[in-house]
């Protein structure tokens, strides 16, 4: 029987009743003022922001931290730093085992594992990686039903009907080759793709120069839109042994590049992906690998919308992979290795928000719409309260909503640098050496970190930062130019008894430095002195005798009479950075010395730079990998600024250091290369071309539903390893996000009693006018 | 009327050539390709070699505005300006130097910028307009004292602060809408209301003083006494004949800012996560990309001088004396 009108209006009704019960149902499933789509509510996602847009997402070209965020979570070089173990420590990731090195000398002799350096002409890299990884699914590697790309080639007219990355309908994968591994390799050359660390990897990797300027020269002589084969140049510094197994060939000795070997420039791109993007009409449409990445990953890419969000998906392909089962004492009593031996990843999608106001993410985080949060100087003093040890810990309120804390010091050292090429501040004269010590002495930086890092930074004692190889801990690591142990008595020895001075000119000095002494103490001074585990800064009048013996007694020059005027060149801006330049003023006239600071923008402040016509800087440096190298390489005269454009900024050049730099380089950790790192970090605070300042101290907030958080300043591929409980976060989040509503009453009633008046009185007003 | 929009349009011709040659020498006064290479290639490992690769590849290898090297008309044609300029004629802004679509950008963003701005534009025209007739009604009385006290309060206070205090009260005291975000589709209105409402408080001040200053000085004429004698009603008065007489200054300061809208709004953008292109050219500005300078100062004056035009058109509708010849 036919269904009548009634019936079917009957029908209509009911489904539209369906749509708005759900519609109702889903508005009520999570807050009202939930940013987030209902569908995700209750998902297993990790919520996060991002304050910049990346730039760049080609793992050939990407260099900075807010990209490696995304990178290292979707690509995947041969190593990693473990999870959990610290000091930080390589082990596999795609590689089946550590990379095995061979040495040969000139003549192509295989030479022993422990030959000298010198002797040393080319090291050879084998990685072996683990068969069955897969790559993300992707269109460059879809096939038709002949087994020919789907993509590659593609018509102008098929692409023409393409707007959106997610309108490629078919997608492919395929198993991660040591091909890939090369083919990144000679990526890196690639005049299109502009790699960054192109001109440092020409030092070290066999034909990598050559390589470049080869593929310049084609890249010039044909059109843009053309694509570039690179596997068609000869290239002798990376090649596949078999379908599993490449080596890497390096000139000379170079153990830091297994570091190298855990960033996002050594891990593998398909040609595949090179050939779907570089075809006519993509970047047009903004498909490029430096926008699309394609990876082996825990994660893939699936939303790249940098101005609203960026959303990773769980790779379906992903390999297996493993909570880590051991780590550092503690691990297991913090929860650490509650999820050991599972499978990662264990959250199935993240969001990252675009968030460039520090007020909205911090509120936001308060509501239980991130999962974690940074604490910037605003939101500081409601998130952490200093305890009676003097160690940071959360309010009551932070407490009370579960969130966490976590801090780390990060492997980072911020200086301030004197320029060594400048006729007052530089050089190695004993009394350009002093008057440095003497500002060493005299720039509070205690007082720095108190006032304008909340506590958040450990001071800098050495040109190494925590967590780094050759880094000393406690008092043992403590710079004698510029503390003293406080025993507790307030006596300190005079300078003249074996003062610094003397230390660093005499040759028995000299000596003493390449075996040196205990640090802290003057000598001739005892170490049973005390249980002394503190130390303090040197008063300042060692800092003004210091200053004298520079030649300027009372911060005037000896010779002339003139107060001594020094220039601080800072590319610095804003009312902080004001109050900054204030604060070392204050610090510089402790000494009777005025300070001029020349605020310029950034691009003239690295101009003077490169021409060494600044005096006195601020820098810093964010360690590449956990070497000691990637910091004393800094202060290594070859890599002078100024005539090299190296990123020794100081120009700082002792031979001596440069001695030893050179030997400890090629070290391995042992207790040999950190007696070699301690003479070079005593000659570093002797000659002073930097202030240590401080090491950052990295403090994350996350809420109580996020597990598996331990800060790693070295791996990017974190996300992996994160773990949410989706239904406390919705519990919590309905908790916190309750509408008010007698605003809106207060709102109506308001509106009312003004509207009344106002129609009363207009009506009168009509009236009065009437009458008139 | 025709020749005249014609010929307004061909003036506009040498003057966003001007706009062009200045946003040129500004921008390269104050940063060289070589800053420009330095900044997109990193602060880490930068030779020489990576910042002569990087222009070569941008094209700003090439001397600015003459090529001594070049022969005859190429002197002046093979040089920077004329190259990254002729294309933006023809709207065509070609990529940005960190290799994105500029066109394909503001196609994206320009969509969310409007659906802020219009609401705010024409809800706060309409809001604005008839607080000033309210008080210009009540001219006189306590009330209209107690209106423009409100006024300059509220003009005088920074718009950051109302951004942040309705964050705060609306967002993360009462819950009412997200602090920030975005989402496309039918879920923005609840992403839009806020700071559509937090734009149109911070306008209320300026605005609401500057059409009440406008309909003070008309209530006072002939016309309106006359409109009473007939027997209007003061609502009728107000906002049909002092409203309409009020026009011309009215679409001076509002028709010029039509075109302009879908530019949004840096602050506001900002702080509600909205993905609009309020904040492009600053971010562009920053990040030293001139390819995205120049096609969005471009833009806007483009923009700038349909504005004007249609303001002038506008004239024509409001007022039957004003002619465009």
């Amino acid at each position: 029987m036919a269904e009548g009108p009634v019936a079917e209006q009957d029908k209509v009704a009911k489904i539209a009743f369906a749509i708005l019960a759900a519609c109702v149902l889903a508005a009520c499933s999570q807050p009202v003022n939930s940013p987030y789509p209902a569908a995700e509510a209750g998902g297993s996602v990790l919520y996060s922001a991002f304050g910049e847009r990346p730039k760049h997402l080609d793992p050939a070209r990407s260099y900075s931290e807010n990209e490696y965020v995304f990178l290292g979570n979707i690509y995947e070089p041969p190593l990693q730093y473990h999870y959990l173990k610290r000091p930080y420590e390589l082990e596999p990731q795609t590689a089946a085992g550590m990379p095995t090195v061979r040495y040969f000398d000139a003549a192509g002799r295989e030479l022993p594992a422990d030959a000298d350096s010198a002797a040393i002409a080319l090291s050879e890299y084998e990685i072996r990686i683990k068969p069955g990884i897969r790559y993300q699914p992707h269109p460059c590697f879809a096939r038709d039903a002949a087994g020919k790309p789907r993509y590659i080639p593609m018509r102008p007219e098929e692409l023409a009907d393409i707007d959106h990355f997610q309108d490629f309908s078919e997608t492919g994968s395929r198993e991660l080759t040591a091909d890939d591994y090369v083919y990144q390799i000679r990526r890196l050359a690639h005049p299109r793709v502009q790699s960054p660390i192109l001109g440092l990897m020409s030092d070290y990797i066999v034909g990598l120069k050559d390589l470049a300027k080869a593929l310049a020269e084609a890249a010039k002589a044909q059109s843009k839109e053309d694509y570039l084969d690179i596997n068609a140049f000869d290239f002798e510094g990376a090649y596949v042994v078999d379908r599993h197994t490449y080596r890497v060939r390096l000139k000379g000795k170079y153990p830091q590049f297994v570091y190298w070997l855990a960033m996002p420039f050594f891990a593998p791109v398909p040609e595949e992906a090179e050939r779907f993007y570089r075809q006519p009409g993509m970047a047009a449409k903004n498909f490029s690998l430096d926008w699309q990445p394609v990876g082996t990953g825990a994660y893939y890419l699936a939303e790249n919308e940098p101005n609203r969000v960026m959303r990773l998906e769980r790779n379906p392909n992903y390999r297996e992979d493993f909570y880590p089962a051991e780590g550092a004492p503690g691990d297991r009593e913090a929860g650490l290795l509650a999820d050991a031996g599972k499978r990662l990843p264990m959250v199935d999608r993240v969001v990252y928000s675009l968030e460039k106001e520090d007020v909205p993410y911090w509120n936001k985080f308060l509501q239980g719409y991130y999962d974690a949060s940074g604490i910037t100087s605003d939101s500081f003093d409601q998130a952490i309260r200093m305890n009676a040890d003097g160690q940071p810990d959360l309010t009551p309120d932070m407490r009370e909503r579960g969130i966490q804390l976590a801090t780390a010091a990060r492997p980072t050292l911020s200086y301030m640098g004197f320029n060594m090429l400048d006729p007052v501040v530089g050089g190695l004269s004993e009394p350009a050496r002093k008057l440095r010590q003497a500002l060493s002495i005299a720039i509070d930086y205690e007082e720095f970190i108190s006032i304008f890092l909340n506590g958040r930074g450990l001071l800098g004692q050495g040109p190494i930062p925590p967590g780094i190889f050759g880094y000393r801990e406690g008092i043992e690591g403590v710079n004698p130019v510029v503390f003293r142990v406080d025993c507790g008595t307030g006596v300190f020895p005079p300078l003249s008894k074996g003062g610094r001075g003397d230390l660093a000119t005499t040759a028995a000095a000299q000596a003493a430095l390449k075996s040196p002494p205990p640090p802290l103490y003057e000598r001739g001074e005892s170490r049973a002195a005390g249980d002394c585990a503190k130390f303090k800064r040197r008063p300042l009048e060692e800092a003004k005798k210091l200053l004298a013996e520079a030649g300027y007694p009372n911060g005037r020059d000896a010779r002339t009479g003139q107060p001594l005027t020094l220039y601080f060149d800072t590319a610095a801006s804003g009312p902080e950075a004001k109050s900054r330049m204030d604060w070392f003023r204050k610090q510089f006239a402790k000494l009777d010395i005025q300070l001029v600071v020349r605020a310029t923008d950034y691009n003239r402040f690295q101009d003077k730079m490169r021409k060494g016509s600044a005096q006195i800087f601020e820098w810093g440096w964010n360690a590449d990998y956990p070497d000691p190298e990637n910091f004393l390489f800094l202060l290594y005269g070859p890599h002078r600024k100024v005539g090299t454009g190296g990123e020794n900024a100081a120009n700082y050049q002792n031979p001596e250091f440069d001695r030893l730099f050179e030997r400890m380089k090629d070290m391995d950790n042992s207790p040999q290369r950190q007696a070699v790192i301690d003479q070079m970090v005593n000659i570093a605070r002797e000659d002073a071309p930097w202030i240590f300042a401080f090491h950052p101290k990295s403090f994350g907030l996350r809420h109580g539903w996020v597990k598996n958080v331990k800060p790693n300043l070295m791996s990017h591929n974190l996300l992996k390893y994160r773990r949410v409980d989706p239904v406390a976060r919705a519990a919590y989040q309905a908790k916190w996000n309750r509408p008010v509503l007698w605003p809106v009453a207060v709102t109506a009633a308001l509106l009312a009693a003004m509207i009344g008046p106002a129609v009363a009185t207009y009506r009168r007003r009509q009236k009065a006018t009437a009458h008139a | 009327m025709l020749n005249y929009i014609v010929r307004r349009l061909l003036y506009a011709v040498p003057i966003l050539l001007g706009v062009n040659l200045l946003t040129f020498a500004l921008f390269f006064m104050v940063n060289t390709p070589d800053d420009m290479a330095r900044i997109h290639l990193g602060a880490k490992h930068v030779t020489p070699e990576a910042i002569e690769g990087w222009k070569r590849e941008h094209g700003y290898d090439k001397p600015l505005f003459f090529n001594a090297a070049a022969e005859g008309a190429a002197k002046a044609g093979d040089t920077l300006f004329v190259e990254k300029s002729l294309k933006l004629f023809v709207l065509d802004f070609g990529p940005a130097d960190d290799g994105r679509d500029i066109a394909r950008e503001i196609k994206t963003r320009m969509w969310p910028s409007l659906a802020i701005a219009l609401p705010t534009f024409l809800v706060g025209l309409l809001a604005y307009i008839s607080f000033a007739l309210l008080l210009v009604f009540f001219r006189g009385t306590r009330l209209d004292t107690a209106g423009v006290i409100l006024c300059v309060a509220l003009m005088s206070i920074s718009g950051l602060f109302y951004v942040i205090a309705g964050q705060y009260v609306m967002g993360k005291l009462w819950h009412w809408f997200p602090i920030s975000g975005y989402q496309p589709g039918l879920d923005a209105w609840k992403f839009l209301l806020m700071p559509v409402l937090v734009s149109l408080v911070a306008g209320i001040g300026d605005s609401a003083r500057f059409y009440r200053a406008l309909f003070i000085e008309e209530i006072g004429k002939d016309y309106v006494r006359t409109a009473r004698a007939k027997g209007l009603s003061e609502l009728r008065v107000l906002f049909r004949h002092v409203l309409g007489n009020a026009m011309i200054p009215i679409l001076t300061g509002v028709v010029v800012v039509i075109p302009r809208l879908f530019l949004g709004s840096l602050i506001i953008e900002s702080f509600f996560g909205i993905p609009g292109l309020g904040s492009y050219t600053i971010d562009a500005i920053q990040a030293q990309d001139f390819a995205i300078v120049r096609s969005m100062v471009f833009l806007g004056s483009l923009l700038y001088i349909i504005g004007l035009v249609l303001t002038d058109i506008s004239y024509t509708l409001v007022d039957p004396r004003v002619r465009l010849e």
